[in-house]
């Protein structure tokens, strides 16, 4: 190498030297774009000024009627936020210029040919898109309250002017790696305008809550919703580090959909390799095979994809412990009255109606059907959630469970007694299946977040079905089965001899 | 300076790239033919250090694609069939912002950029707006983008493709210009007179696979077998294959002219002309068959 620079060491000054030389190139080329501009100085001084103006206008005409001095503390902070959001609007537009319009006008390639890592990269790129309308949006905030100040004499409390500065930054990021995500899912603008629609109607979803609680005044539950995109950044933004790299952006022409493939994959991740004890499994007779194949699933290949799933299986079940704590919490607060569970409501009788809430039958089937629906739809929910309401579905019947053994000793009963008569003979069976089940259903959710290395986040979802319904139709089905037949049977018998009248 | 070594990239079922593997010397320009969707691309990105090969390795200019991929990228130039330009920046700011991004120092990227733009001949539009180039000056600067920090390697793919007869000249002119004793350069092309006129080998790529490798002549001789003669008589042929056909291999005829192939032309040719002429044969022209590349390109890719 000729010149200097190249000897030049790495680290995190050179990253960092990276990171701001695009960033200003990203900035700069945004601010360049009249389509981008024009609209950023409008809500920036103009749309501010204008809120200023419908405030002191609105202040004026309460006031003519007599007054109602909660109008004016409501709305002024409301339009407070209005001010701040409509900019940062600008950053979904930005973003996907940036990654989705540089990828269709090919401007892409060169920045890959150059020493800039992935991360680099997407943090240069991700700031860039940000920046402007987060100025603009603080800008505009300043603008509206200078203009407060001048006309009406308010200035907003400091923890709302945090509160309204957090909120600001952190829809921000949301629609910014949001708008990656999308961008890296498509080859055009065009498609991710389309793909956008996921970012933009919660978004919308989420200022309407936002006004509301403005409204209502309640600025605690929005310090919730900043908590809320906090999380939802993170997720995001560790998506986006993982699926912006150059082998996502360059390896595939992903906006075919390509049936044949998807189909050949699943099947290729759905089968396994047939085990006998060591014997080559075709030379079993014919009719003895199938022993090959389920000695293959069940000595191997399902051990081997529990393992995989242990991080998952860990959190479930750390959810689950969390429930409990919670549910003996909940007991400890609020005592249900003794004569809620005597001897006498404990018979023969209180099993001999077959339907609970209207819902549940507790018959074998009954029992089964309304397990597996539960469980079925928390995987469903799982994949539109990162796997997080999944785990709330598992949560949620755990804290009961957790609050009504709680009960029972606050009633007199003996906890233990009470647990082993009415939980864990069917829970034995039945709390496996479902930390089991919910487990396989979060990396059906969570495999967005982090596929496994090397390959794609469509193939690694493919691969997480695949281990799904392997676990959930050879394990979850026969345990939930034998759990329900407990429960009908066996349960309600215990229950009885250990607390009938 | 370059070496592949079994260099395979899967994308899912499809395999791009299959077990590659060649090497390009110091002061060698090698050109990487094949038609469309050959792998010539994506073996290009997996040398650039922007494709991780699924299996086999590169060694680029010291340093191995898997292991050390940013140390690659520092030392090689690419430039691909698309400037991929950002045309609202002007000439010197878009060098400027690239030499950053190479981590060049700041007075040595405004000497290198200059320099650059003067031997291509685009100081006039050197602070002007990319968007107010032509085709091929776009082109010119993207190849200046690819040479600012002196790259030990340069990567062009597919570097005229788009472009009309003109501005492929002048792009063809500047990459023969950048030749140097230092620097090994890989071309992707399906151009063949671009191949045969800039390239020292020639290494032919089809469904992935690296199918002949050589000099341009190399690839003839070795692909369309030993050169062809025509040989063109005063008189009626018949007399006359008797007379050479122990000397060489008679490959068609005519009522006054012959077509032999001989691998070793000038030794042969004296010896027939000797023999004819003895014979009192009289011999109008004697002259090589022009085989192109065109032909051994489509030998091997229609094989």
């Amino acid at each position: 190498m000729t010149t200097k620079a190249l000897q030049r060491e790495g680290g995190i000054a050179e990253s960092l030297r990276l990171v701001l030389a695009l960033v200003g190139r990203e900035v700069r080329d945004s601010l360049r774009d009249w389509r981008i501009a024009i609209p950023i100085v409008l809500l920036t001084l103009l749309f501010p000024l204008i809120m200023t103006f419908v405030a002191n206008s609105a202040i004026e005409w309460v006031a003519s009627y007599g007054g109602a001095p909660i109008i004016s503390e409501r709305m002024l902070p409301f339009l407070l936020m209005i001010v701040g959001f409509f900019p940062i609007s600008f950053s979904l537009v930005i973003a996907l210029e940036t990654f989705a319009g540089e990828r269709e006008r090919k401007s892409l390639e060169p920045l890959l040919a150059t020493i800039l890592s992935d991360a680099e990269l997407y943090v240069g790129k991700t700031v860039g898109a940000m920046v402007p309308p987060l100025l603009a949006a603080y800008l505009g905030v300043g603008v509206y309250l200078t203009g407060l100040y001048y006309f009406e004499g308010w200035s907003p409390p400091l923890e709302l002017f945090v509160l309204i500065i957090v909120l600001t930054t952190a829809e921000c990021v949301v629609m910014v790696s949001g708008a990656v995500v999308v961008s890296s899912q498509t080859t055009s603008v065009r498609a991710a305008n389309l793909l956008a629609s996921f970012i933009i109607i919660p978004m919308a979803l989420l200022a309407q809550g936002e006004a509301l609680v403005m409204f209502w005044g309640n600025y605690d539950a929005l310090w919730w919703i900043v908590a809320f995109l906090v999380v939802a950044d993170v997720i995001l933004v560790r998506m986006g580090i993982y699926i912006f790299n150059r082998e996502e952006l360059l390896g595939r022409e992903i906006d075919e959909l390509n049936l044949g493939y998807i189909w050949r994959t699943f099947w290729r991740h759905l089968q396994w390799e047939p085990w006998f004890f060591g014997r080559d499994p075709d030379r079993l007779p014919a009719a003895l095979r199938w022993m090959g194949a389920l000695g293959g699933l069940y000595r191997r290949h399902l051990p081997a994809v529990l393992r995989e799933s242990r991080l998952a299986v860990a959190t479930v079940v750390v959810a689950i412990l969390l429930a409990v704590l919670v549910g003996l919490s909940f007991a400890a607060d609020y005592p249900l009255p003794a004569e809620l569970l005597g001897d006498e409501v404990v018979s023969a009788d209180s099993f001999s109606d077959s339907r609970v809430l209207g819902v549940l039958s507790l018959t074998t089937g009954g029992i089964l059907s309304h397990n597996l629906r539960v469980l079925v739809g928390a995987a469903l929910l799982a994949v539109f959630s990162f796997g997080s309401l999944a785990i709330a579905l598992t949560m949620a019947p755990l804290a009961v469970v957790a609050f009504l053994v709680a009960q029972s000793a606050n009633m007199g009963y003996d906890p233990w007694l009470f647990f082993a008569a009415g939980v864990l003979p069917h829970g034995a069976l039945e709390i496996p299946a479902v930390v089991l089940s919910t487990a396989m259903a979060v990396r059906l959710g969570a495999v967005f977040m982090s596929p496994p290395r090397g390959m794609a986040v469509g193939e690694a979802w493919l691969r997480a079905l695949a281990d799904f319904l392997k676990v959930f139709v050879f394990l979850v089905l026969p345990m939930l089965a034998a759990a329900a037949a407990v429960e009908a049977h066996l349960t309600p018998a215990l229950v009885i001899r250990a607390f009938g009248g | 300076m370059i070496e592949l070594q079994g260099l395979t990239k899967r994308f899912g079922e499809f395999t791009a790239v299959n077990r590659v593997t060649f090497s390009v010397r110091a002061g060698e320009i090698l050109a990487l033919l094949g038609p469309n969707g050959a792998g010539k691309t994506t073996t290009v990105r997996m040398l650039g250090a922007i494709l991780r090969p699924t299996a086999g390795d590169a060694l680029v200019a010291g340093h191995w694609v898997t292991k050390s991929p940013r140390e690659v990228r520092r030392r090689i130039g690419l430039l691909t069939e698309h400037p991929g330009l950002y045309l609202r920046m002007r000439g010197a700011e878009y060098l400027d912002f690239f030499g950053r991004m190479m981590q060049i120092d700041p007075d040595e990227r405004v000497r290198r950029a200059r320099e650059l733009v003067d031997y291509f001949g685009m100081s006039d539009l050197y602070d002007r707006r990319l968007s107010t180039y032509s085709k091929g000056a776009r082109q010119k600067i993207a190849l200046v983008r690819a040479m600012l920090h002196d790259p030990p390697v340069l990567l062009l793919d597919e570097p005229t493709s788009a472009m009309d007869p003109h501005s492929a000249k002048l792009v063809r002119d500047a990459i023969v210009s950048l030749r140097s004793q230092s620097r090994a350069t890989v071309i992707c092309t399906h151009n063949l007179a671009e191949a045969e006129a800039i390239a020292d080998r020639i290494a032919i790529i089809r469904r992935g696979e690296i199918i002949a490798l050589g000099t341009s002549g190399e690839l003839k001789d070795q692909l369309l077998g030993p050169p062809l003669m025509e040989l063109r008589l005063a008189g009626p042929v018949d007399g006359a294959v008797d007379l050479v056909s122990d000397l060489v291999t008679i490959e068609g005829r005519g009522a006054d002219w012959l077509l032999y192939s001989t691998p070793n032309p000038s030794h042969t040719n004296p010896a027939v002309l000797q023999t004819l002429s003895r014979e009192g044969v009289g011999v109008v022209t004697l002259s090589e068959v022009e085989r192109s590349l065109e032909d051994v390109f489509l030998r091997v890719v229609e094989a």
